[in-house]
């Protein structure tokens, strides 16, 4: 049975009494309410005791009601779904939630590692610089094992995330960042202007402070106003509000990242429903209203639990109907901690004393207090006596010297409020700091950002509410709409003097970050230490480096170390502002582009059909290519590979080539335009002729190769590999449009429109026959070694046939229009029976390839030249093209650069392996002596061994030395002879028979 | 980071891919190796107004001229290349 709501007040608040929800924290059984969440629904079962600190693993309660919490992280749910460090005072009850402490062991309250506050004096700042430094092997041995099991921030889940995560776009005039009466009033005239408006709100209920500071709105109570004018917004077709969604980053040119948590909230997504989504949001304009953060001053004993922030602390009174704390004492040094007393007054707590740092207090609270009975001491509290259980007593140094004790079970603390600048000083602005209220204001903001009311450093109500509304009305008429804002809402402004107070001295650790246990000490030695740069105190400290990025931290410390090394504020500064504001989840960036759609998948023309042939597929940048087709009976790849290689040298086969990259080029300056781009020449190649061509970097370097043919006078068809077809489309247009304007020429990507098809064998013709209409002459003489024509086939239908081959066969490429390629692959195979047709994969396309002395991939490796390839009589002496002048250089043209070269083992049985290292015979292998290495290897079953390519140092003088094969990589050392890289048909009589 | 392409209008970032400074100008035929060599490798670490090429791939294929600040990243202009479009320069 759920323990009883022992801290809830039995009416008000937001809470939904008649719906109660169960949940479980660190395995014992809680209950709360719909509205709560489980930082509150804690506070009403009177845990106070919820986490342990970091490095000194000091007992921790809930300090804040918002996303800038430091202490109360929870891990959350529990087997794939367990999140760590999930914010208790942002994570919504559901019934069934489970949450655990973090940081202790074996039990939160007996936690065993808190016996390194004995050893606090280690911890200090710099601890991970001076303590670990020597011996080098205590790191692994000792220390990191020690530092991790003692030191983590909660436990990821381990296994993969469940949940799928969207990333959605979304564009609109004005984007408003929070649903406080400045975002309200904001939205409302943007929106009654006509504007398109998107209202980001990062918690699950509108309206921010107004829920738990009230207040009167155009002579309405806050909340009827503001069911009024969430009413009026609702009606407004053009505003779009969003709540449990965080504006966390400002990008260029108006862009904004936000993160929605959609299903949070629940136990699990629903089906078909994501975690979350991650926001891309195009504003032209931006009001920032993300209000203010207040901050914690700093004094021994301030992280005892039971210590909370005062706005926090009625929050959870006035809005959740939940109680931190029976006897309640105030320790403020302006004038808003106040309401914290009214508040508690209001729901009949006891208040036992307020300190106030000021010298003066109001008459109004003087009566307050009065009434109230009890004391205003003017003073500080010097420390808190209390332990895991919580504030028991208050020590207080009086102004004039002598000291007093208070009685309490909970200390709310306000030490004035600190704009949240996050958003506006994301593109490396700086804040300036205010005197009037002791805090930074945001110094303007990126181009069509403005902020607004407590963002902005105006705290009162009133002024939230025409600063927000006048830059509604602004940001509307700026973006192209009417002014027919009308008259914004009304209210007074409530008094705000401070009294600036950042740290207490006094006895035993007094706290900055919570969360990363940085003291007013640390902070100290540091300055003493020489890291006075904020930058520098922040690394040294870690201040500021936790998940919460010192929301409640960063202004103390810095005023600490202002105070110490004699410094204003301003002139101390602050460190530089980076989204996210908020932790977001890597799989939210992800998205859906994460295992099987981590990226698009590319289909061949003919891919369905080599399903049903059982093919095995490889990826092949984004596309699958079939790699080989087992047959029954084949015990591995490489006998299915070997027979498919024989099966095309010894009859016909055929593999779907339609991932070339295919670039059609138009117009009466083609043959010049292609000229400077290859090396060799095009603009002389005659009409229905194919040429192989190899372009260069401008550097000098080979970029790509690939046949082109001329179908036209003013047209060619050029081909790329297929893993640069979209970078050559690229660098071709950058060519035609950026280095020769002046060339009449146009350029089509056509590689999705073509399937096409290699048909390598000597019995290629006989197969060709039975698909090409027997009109058309396919003899040697009407089309002969590289011809490349359009045919007719049989049935009418136009293709491309180009007489070119990769395997060194006897063999032709076949386009057809890319919506024809599964008949193709199917009408090769039926027309194709009577010659013993076997379509082969990229492995057997490799290997002959390889058998031919091609080059590809791997030696067009982005470090070769075309002399490297032995390719280099291509390059025209006649002309200018793209490297010309760069490949020319010293370096490029040494005659000990590594060249292609064939290798075979020494002994005929070895397997080869790409990636040895290539080393004189005799040598012990080393950098120094470091020939080359190898590229491409196969099983050659024309030669029966493994052959290779490699490339060596002055390899081609080298035929015939045997050199030694060094992998360490695999372990392996052998011997192979440099050899001809053309191992079969060196003549070429084959392909021209 | 949004560029407004002058043929497909306002885009983000994601659809176009960045080269790099279009200050430098590739040297006639004939060019010295040195005029080469400062084309494909000088370049000017500027901290203010550039101009830069990027390639429109994800939209019309257009290779733009971008005048862009490197210490705000305001964008100031974007124009097409001189052979951006259908038609050649001077036709
Ligand atoms: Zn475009």
């Amino acid at each position: 049975m759920a323990s009883a709501q022992t801290h809830r007040l039995s009416n008000g608040g937001l809470v939904d009494r008649s719906a109660p929800l169960n949940f479980r924290f660190d395995g014992k059984a809680f209950s709360g309410f719909q509205g709560d969440t489980l930082a509150s629904a804690l506070i009403a079962n009177g845990v106070k005791l919820v986490g342990r600190s970091f490095k000194y693993h000091r007992p921790r309660g809930i300090l804040t009601s918002g996303s800038e919490e430091p202490n109360a992280l929870v891990e959350l749910r529990t087997g794939a779904r367990r999140e760590p460090n999930t914010k208790a005072t942002t994570a919504e009850l559901y019934d069934g939630l489970e949450a655990a402490s973090q940081n202790r062991w074996p039990s939160l309250r007996h936690d065993v590692m808190s016996v390194n506050q004995l050893f606090a004096p280690i911890f200090v700042a710099g601890f991970y610089y001076k303590t670990f430094m020597w011996p080098a092997k205590f790191w692994e041995a000792i220390y990191e094992p020690a530092i991790r099991r003692a030191a983590g921030l909660g436990r990821a889940a381990g296994v993969a995330d469940p949940d799928h995560y969207d990333k959605a776009w979304a564009h609109c005039d004005v984007l408003i960042a929070g649903s406080g009466p400045a975002g309200l009033a904001a939205a409302l005239a943007a929106g009654r202007s006509g504007a398109r408006v998107i209202l980001c709100e990062e918690d699950f209920t509108l309206g921010g402070r107004l829920l738990s500071d009230g207040g009167t709105i155009d002579g309405l109570p806050a909340a009827a106003w503001l069911s009024k004018t969430l009413d009026e917004l609702a009606a407004m077709p053009d505003v779009r509000i969003t709540t449990r969604t965080t504006l966390f980053g400002v990008y260029d040119g108006g862009t904004y990242g936000a993160i929605e948590r959609v299903s949070d909230h629940l136990p699990s997504p629903p089906e078909h429903q994501v975690r979350q989504r991650l926001w891309r949001i195009v504003a032209k304009r931006c009001v920032v209203a993300a209000g203010a953060i207040e901050r914690p001053i700093v004094f021994a004993g301030n992280d005892t639990p039971g210590v909370m922030m005062a706005s926090a602390m009625r929050t959870y009174v006035a809005r959740y109907a939940a109680t931190p704390a029976k006897r309640i004492a105030l320790f403020t040094n302006n004038e808003d901690g106040w309401r914290t007393v009214e508040t508690a007054l209001g729901a009949g707590l006891q208040i036992a004393a307020v300190i106030d740092a000021r010298p003066e207090v109001s008459p109004a609270h003087r009566s307050l207090a009065s009434k109230g009975g009890f004391p205003v001491l003017h003073g500080s509290v010097s420390g808190v006596d209390g332990g895991k259980d919580g504030v028991r007593k208050i020590a207080v140094s009086l102004t004039g010297g002598s000291r007093a004790e208070v009685e309490a079970d909970g200390l709310a603390v306000s030490g004035g409020w600190n704009p949240a600048v996050g958003l506006t000083s994301f593109h490396r602005g700086r804040p300036k700091w205010s005197d009037d209220i002791s805090a930074f204001v945001p110094d303007g903001a990126p181009p069509g950002m403005v902020a607004v009311g407590a963002a902005n450093g105006d705290f009162g109500l009133g002024a939230c509410l025409s600063q927000g509304f006048a830059a509604g009305a602004t940001a509307a008429h700026d973006t192209g709409h009417n002014d027919k804002a009308g008259i914004a809402p009304v209210a007074d402004d409530e008094a705000f003097s401070l009294a600036p107070l950042w740290h207490v001295a006094g006895k035993g650790k007094a706290f900055v970050d919570y969360q990363h246990d940085v003291t007013a000490s640390d902070i100290e030695l540091a300055q003493r230490e020489g890291f006075e740069s904020v930058e520098h105190l922040k690394r040294y400290t870690t201040l500021g480096m936790a998940t919460d990025q010192g929301k409640t931290s960063n202004v103390a410390g810095l005023a600490i170390m202002a105070a110490v090394s004699g410094r204003s504020i301003p002139e101390t500064g602050t460190t530089i502002y980076r989204p996210p504001y908020v932790p977001v989840a890597i799989g939210a960036f992800a998205g859906h582009h994460r295992d099987e759609t981590f990226h698009a998948t590319r289909l061949t023309p003919s891919h369905h059909w080599a399903v049903e042939q059982g093919a095995i597929f490889v990826d092949t940048g984004l596309w699958k290519r079939a790699q080989w087709y087992p047959r029954a009976g084949e015990k591995d790849w490489l006998e299915s590979v070997t027979r498919e290689v024989k099966a095309v040298r010894s009859g016909v086969g055929f593999c779907d080539v339609s991932t070339l990259g295919k670039i059609d080029v138009h117009g009466p300056d083609a043959g010049a335009f292609l000229d400077r781009v290859y090396i060799n020449t095009f603009s002389s190649l005659a009409v229905d002729k194919a040429r192989y061509g190899l372009m260069l970097r401008e550097d000098g370097i080979v970029y790509d190769d690939g046949t082109t043919s001329r179908l036209a006078e003013d047209h060619y068809f050029l081909t790329t590999t297929t893993a640069k077809a979209g970078l050559v489309m690229q660098h071709l247009e950058f060519c035609r449009q950026v280095l020769f304007p002046e060339l009449d020429v146009q350029l089509t990507s056509v590689s999705d429109q073509w399937a096409q098809f290699s048909i390598a064998g000597p019995k290629t013709r006989d197969l060709l026959r039975e698909i090409v209409d027997p009109a058309e002459d396919l003899s040697n003489e009407g089309f002969p070694f590289m011809g490349a024509r359009e045919v007719a086939l049989r049935g009418g239908l136009k293709a491309r046939l180009f007489r070119i081959s990769f395997s060194g066969e006897m063999a032709f490429e076949i386009s057809v229009p890319a919506r024809f390629g599964d008949a193709m692959a199917r009408n090769l195979m039926l027309a194709g029976a009577p010659f013993g047709v076997t379509p082969y994969g990229t492995e057997a396309l490799g290997v002959m390839r390889v058998e031919k002395g091609h080059i590809a991939g791997p030696e067009l490796s982005g470090t070769t030249t075309a002399a490297d390839l032995g390719l280099g009589k291509m390059m025209s002496t006649k002309k200018d093209y793209i490297g010309r002048v760069m490949a020319g250089r010293e370096a490029l043209v040494a005659p000990d650069r590594q060249v292609v070269v064939g290798i075979k083992p020494v002994d005929k049985a070895r397997r080869l392996r790409s990636g040895a290292h290539i080393i004189p015979k005799g040598q012990t292998p080393g950098p120094g002596n470091d020939q080359g290495y190898v590229t491409s290897v196969c099983f050659s079953p024309t030669l029966d061994q493994w052959i290779g390519l490699a490339l060596v140092e002055r390899g081609r003088e080298r035929i015939g030395e045997i050199v030694h094969a060094h992998d360490p990589l695999r372990g392996e050392d052998y011997d192979v002879e440099l050899c001809n890289p053309v191992f079969y048909d060196p003549d070429g009589g084959r392909q021209r028979g | 980071m949004r560029i407004v392409c002058p043929f497909c209008g306002e885009r983000e970032l994601g659809e176009f891919t960045y080269l790099g400074d279009a200050k430098p100008v590739r040297p006639v035929a004939g060019a010295s190796e040195d005029e080469v060599f400062d084309y494909v490798y000088l370049r000017d670490n500027v901290a203010g107004a550039t101009s830069e090429y990027w390639y429109h791939g994800g939209g019309c294929r257009a290779w733009l001229k971008v005048s862009r600040n490197t210490l705000t990243h305001e964008i100031s202009a974007v124009e097409p290349a001189a052979g951006a479009g259908a038609a050649k320069v001077g036709a």
